[in-house]
């Protein structure tokens, strides 16, 4: 069996559903990343069967928020020490950008340049966000 | 204080803001000379990316009788947006040139986004079927001019609700007064966007949606008629069914109430016979007048000038 060991300072992203890992992996421009980052996918969990892992060495400085948008049930632990001192509890972010495209034809953020995608919240239970632009209605599924 | 400000969706303002402009523009209506020099020295640029005459005309109007200046262009083809012009270039440019901005978009939202390089206030004049504020000051002060208040009222909107801007625009307006219940009448292909369904639940807002205006036009105080276009419809059937319930005529009318006031954005095409406007119950033209005198009242709060 494949082995990554723990590490001593950083961020672990657990209990992502597998193929998600990922989207989030770029989402948070880990690719760009110039510290140590393992990405595991399919790893064996009881919760969901298999699931992604992202495990960030010596940082802490991320913005997470984005997660929390595209699964709160992922967990996100937070080690020093080689210990977890803090378990982030995701919540669904106010406003999300640049993550989702707004599918309005008629929306100026389909035809103006280098304009910044932006969501906000409407309804945390259905998880729906709006375009702050045209305000057509984002259901995340 | 408005000084400054802009007027993109129709909730930008407070309902006390709201009451400050009609209470100048009644002012204006009463004494339109006392305020013919206000804006002198002051310019208004039209952005109009894509066609209309009335509300062009009505800003621009509106600008001249306060003894202002107008650029600007009334299709998109004669300016810099041709040549590929992002509109965030264009208002920071058209703002270092004009004291005032009112501009229509074919994009929905692009005010908002304009706002944010826009140097001077800028007046959401209609983008693409989301909002048209201003036709929304106008019928909120018919509205009052017709019934004295903006509570207590039982509003229907009949027509095409799907794309039409203005009864967006009207629906966020009133639900924000005090026991204002909608009729939405409209073929079911045509009922209003889901977000704005899902704002009025939100909001705990009364509303009953319709196919047939005779079947509810008993119980209005203001009837909004907008046009129906036969290429709405998503089959000829619906449409033979169904076209006539969305025509106003005296015929319907008999069974409104004898203070119910008609009200349309226009143009209007046939959705409203003519035999209809000598009736006291029709305040569209005035509506129109109306229309020009809000904007007056509207610039001068912008730019501060009183």
């Amino acid at each position: 069996m494949l082995e990554i060991t723990s590490i001593k300072k950083g961020i672990v992203i657990d209990h992502i559903k597998p193929g998600m890992g990922l989207k989030i992996f770029e989402y948070l421009k880990l690719d760009k990343a110039d510290y140590t980052v393992a990405f595991i996918m399919n790893a064996s969990s009881k919760k969901y069967g298999r699931k992604d892992i992202i495990k960030i060495e010596n940082t802490l400085d991320i913005d997470l928020n984005v997660l929390g948008f595209l699964d709160p049930n992922i967990t996100v632990n937070i080690i020093e020490n080689e210990k977890i001192i803090d378990k982030i509890k995701l919540a669904m972010p106010e406003y999300v950008e640049d993550i989702i495209k707004c599918k309005n034809p008629r929306c100026i953020t389909t035809v103006e340049r280098e304009i910044t995608h932006r969501f906000k919240l409407v309804d945390e239970q259905n998880a729906t966000y709006k375009c702050v632009y045209c305000d057509h209605i984002y259901k995340w599924e | 204080m408005l000084k400054g400000r802009s007027l993109v969706d129709p909730e930008d303002f407070t309902l006390e803001e709201l009451e400050s402009i009609f209470e100048l523009t009644k002012k204006i209506i009463e004494n339109e000379k006392d305020f013919n020099d206000i804006c002198h020295g002051k310019i208004l640029a039209t952005l109009f990316y894509e066609p209309s005459t009335r509300t062009r005309f009505s800003f621009e109007a509106a600008m001249l009788r306060l003894g202002g200046q107008v650029i600007g262009f009334s299709e998109p083809g004669s300016s810099s947006v041709a040549k590929g012009e992002s509109l965030a270039d264009t208002l920071r440019t058209v703002g270092a040139y004009a004291d005032i901005i009112a501009m229509r978009h074919p994009n929905e939202g692009a005010p908002i986004h304009g706002l944010k390089y826009c140097p001077v206030p800028l007046i959401n004049a209609g983008d693409g079927g989301h909002q048209h504020p201003t036709q929304t000051l106008t019928d909120l002060f018919t509205i009052l001019d017709a019934h004295k208040r903006l509570n207590n009222l039982t509003i229907g909107c009949c027509g095409d609700l799907k794309f039409g801007r203005t009864v967006h625009s009207l629906l966020k307006a009133m639900s924000r007064y005090e026991n204002v219940d909608f009729v939405l009448i409209s073929p079911h292909e045509l009922q209003i966007p889901d977000y704005l369904k899902e704002d009025l639940k939100r909001k705990n807002i009364k509303f009953q949606e319709e196919e047939r205006l005779e079947n509810v036009i008993d119980k209005l105080d203001v009837l909004y008629m907008t046009r129906v276009q036969k290429e709405r419809f998503f089959n000829e059937a619906d449409y033979v069914r169904l076209k006539d319930s969305y025509i106003l005529d005296l015929e319907k009318l008999k069974n409104a109430k004898e203070n119910l006031a008609i009200l349309h954005p226009l143009p209007r095409v046939n959705e409203i016979k003519i035999e209809v406007d000598d009736d006291k119950r029709a305040w569209y033209f005035k509506q129109v007048k109306n229309g020009m005198f809000v904007r007056m009242g509207l610039i001068i709060k912008l730019l501060g000038v009183r």
